[in-house]
């Protein structure tokens, strides 16, 4: 297989990849990395790529363990010091005030959501797979996919909607 | 009617039921200008959504191909050299005896043309013996020896 090859292959998920993982690792340059290592993972199995039945399904599950691999070891490190972070509440009203624009409301409320339902979403809501493909990615059944994600656009919606009335109330 | 539809899609749509198609009539509404005044915090989230979709990965991806020397070539190579060798040296291989003679008569008369300048020269080298009868002469100061072992005793 030649680079041009499997170029073709990767391009049309390469930037869902990337989104996915900059969804779970947040930071844009880590995201990258990440999407790095995958395809780099992909081009060097580049033998075995036609045994696999669907190169973008097998992707995303590599990304998803790559970043939850990256995340446990930053965890590991020190969590402690990035995590008070979230704890400190008179942060929220300076923030409230940086954050005027609702869709930063989204992003921050989205870093909130626990990982499984920031997956959910974004494969769902953003990439807009159907339920089988997301069930394939995650290793779930359907219906559990279908409660995580209620539930975390509920919480976006009931978040969302606090911070409006906390404006005008 | 319109408004009717919309709020039923978000409800389903809040439960995990809705298609992708109904999503994306949800996302074509909310990302008009105006949306109803009660559903207005649902906008941001839409527009969050077709915004996020639009992020591209764009650094450059190194892919190095892996040229792995192949050693199986090696010995083919050295194979075929030894081969043809040995086909060219048996066509030259066949001599006839009296050929084979010449060649031990031209052998020996250039070793007896060496071997008789060889021993010319030994025998130049030969007249290095006069030394020898010179360090015999020189061995008569050995006398000098006993006169100077008496001298020490007495003292």
């Amino acid at each position: 297989m030649t680079q041009k090859e499997f170029l073709n292959i990767v391009t049309p998920f390469k930037d869902k990849v990337f989104r996915l993982a900059k969804r779970l690792l947040v930071s844009t340059e880590e995201a990258e990395d990440a999407t790095q290592e995958v395809l780099i993972k992909l081009w060097n199995n580049k033998k075995r790529i036609g045994e696999y039945k669907n190169i973008e399904a097998f992707s995303m599950t590599m990304t998803k363990n790559f970043c939850f691999d990256k995340l446990k070891s930053k965890q590991a490190q020190n969590l402690k010091i990035v995590h008070s972070n979230y704890q400190d509440h008179n942060v929220a009203l300076q923030k409230q005030v940086e954050l005027n624009d609702s869709i930063d409301w989204v992003d921050r409320i989205m870093k909130e959501l626990p990982e499984q339902q920031k997956l959910v979403i974004q494969l769902r809501d953003i990439e807009q797979y159907d339920f089988k493909e997301i069930a394939k990615m995650l290793d779930m059944n359907e219906t559990a996919i279908r409660v995580t994600l209620s539930r975390a656009r509920k919480t976006i919606r009931e978040k969302l909607t606090k911070t409006h009335n906390y404006g005008v109330k | 009617m319109v408004l009717n539809n919309i709020e039923n899609l978000l409800e389903k749509y809040e439960n995990g039921e809705t298609s992708l198609k109904e999503e994306q009539q949800l996302k074509d509404y909310f990302s008009q200008e105006t949306v109803a005044p009660h559903l207005e915090m649902y906008k941001p989230i839409f527009c969050y959504f077709l915004e996020n979709q639009q992020e591209q990965f764009t650094k450059h991806l190194p892919l190095k191909t892996k040229k792995v020397f192949n050693y199986k070539w090696l010995s083919v190579a050295a194979v075929t050299v030894l081969m043809v060798g040995f086909y060219f040296n048996r066509e030259r291989g066949d001599f006839t005896t009296e050929e084979v003679q010449l060649a031990q008569q031209q052998v020996r008369e250039s070793l007896e043309l060496v071997s008789k300048h060889f021993n010319k020269g030994v025998s130049q080298v030969n007249y290095l013996g006069v030394i020898d009868k010179a360090g015999e002469q020189v061995a008569y100061l050995e006398e000098m020896n006993n006169p100077m072992g008496r001298i020490f005793k007495k003292n």
